[in-house]
């Protein structure tokens, strides 16, 4: 049992955020929104990680930033492009859907229409093999018969 | 048709070598970022200097600058100081300095020690004019126009070859226009 409390907490441990207790806002509405865009945003030094979860300096600059303009009233979307305006789309970890990133977001549906495409031309233009449904003739069943014979003995 | 058919996958491999090639040629830095305010108008900002002016925007407009965020803290910084100390004395060159989130004695110590390449220094003590340009790693140099556009940043510490190819020959165009 308490190894299951202790490794469930530890589970628990590893999802803590880098958010330091003296960024957070009072407000818990805002804080929760705070949190949700930053989940959003790249942190620009690891580039993998957002800056909620980075430790970095600018992550954390970028927290505070994301705060004051919240308190200052904005919408998350003007949050989110106040930073996009600094830092470019880049920031966003997950691009927005425009004529630039078509490509990344319609490729590989594209592909793999190409490819079904591909395949349905194959399989219409290889040759089928056609079934000769009429009787046997007199001369093929002497032969089916001399076969079955044999297979008999 | 038949033939083109068969070219198509030799086609495709070539578009994705020569894409190879391109992102993994050497001296390509995959994290550089080009800056998202390329070709706009530097954010405004004024700040006291650390020794006597302070900087600001508009009143440096009028001539192409290069604008240098720089710290004491910052080892890469020391690596391009150099190159800075030769493009302020030998080019001449308007370069202007912004002390980020550092402490103004220790900035004063070191360009006591390795010299001052900057015309003026603004103190960025809180890293919020940075946050404005979208500095992420310093020291980052911005080339800005006479009009107080920025035409090109660096990231990370300038390097002779970028200094002699890219960052003169821009000054250059952009003092003539």
């Amino acid at each position: 049992m308490r190894a299951i409390v202790l490794s469930v907490l530890l589970v628990l441990a590893s999802q803590a955020a880098a958010v330091e207790p003296g960024e957070r806002l009072s407000n818990p509405a805002l804080e929760a929104r705070a949190r949700s865009i930053s989940t959003t945003l790249r942190c620009l030094v690891c580039q993998n990680e957002s800056i909620d979860e980075s430790n970095a300096d600018l992550a954390h600059d970028i927290r505070v930033l994301v705060r004051q303009r919240l308190l200052a009233g904005d919408t998350d979307t003007q949050v989110r492009q106040a930073i996009v305006d600094r830092y470019g789309q880049f920031v966003l970890l997950n691009p927005p859907v425009e004529p630039a990133t078509y490509l990344l977001w319609f490729g590989p549906v594209a592909m793999l229409l190409i490819g079904c495409v591909g395949v349905a031309i194959w399989l219409r233009r290889r040759p089928v093999a056609t079934i000769d449904t009429a009787p046997l003739n007199e001369d093929e069943q002497r032969r089916l018969d001399t076969l079955l014979r044999e297979l008999d003995h | 048709m038949r033939r083109a058919l068969f070219i198509l996958p030799l086609l495709l491999f070539l578009v994705l070598a020569v894409y190879f090639a391109l992102a993994l040629r050497p001296g390509r830095n995959p994290q550089e970022l080009p800056s998202a305010l390329i070709d706009k108008e530097a954010p405004a900002f004024q700040l006291p200097g650390l020794n006597g002016d302070g900087i600001a925007r508009d009143a440096l407009k009028g001539q192409p600058i290069l604008i240098n965020f720089f710290a004491s803290w910052c080892l890469p910084c020391r690596e391009e100081h150099p190159l800075l100390m030769r493009l302020a004395e030998q080019e001449h060159v308007p370069l202007y300095g912004i002390d980020y989130k550092d402490k103004p004695e220790a900035a004063r110590r070191l360009l006591q020690e390795f010299g001052d390449p900057y015309r003026a220094i603004g103190v960025d003590r809180d890293g919020s004019v940075g946050l404005d340009f979208g500095v992420y790693g310093v020291p980052e140099t911005y080339v800005l126009d006479s009009s107080g556009h920025i035409r090109k940043r660096f990231v990370g510490p300038l390097t002779a070859e970028e200094v002699n190819k890219e960052l003169l020959p821009l000054l250059k165009a952009l003092q003539r226009s």
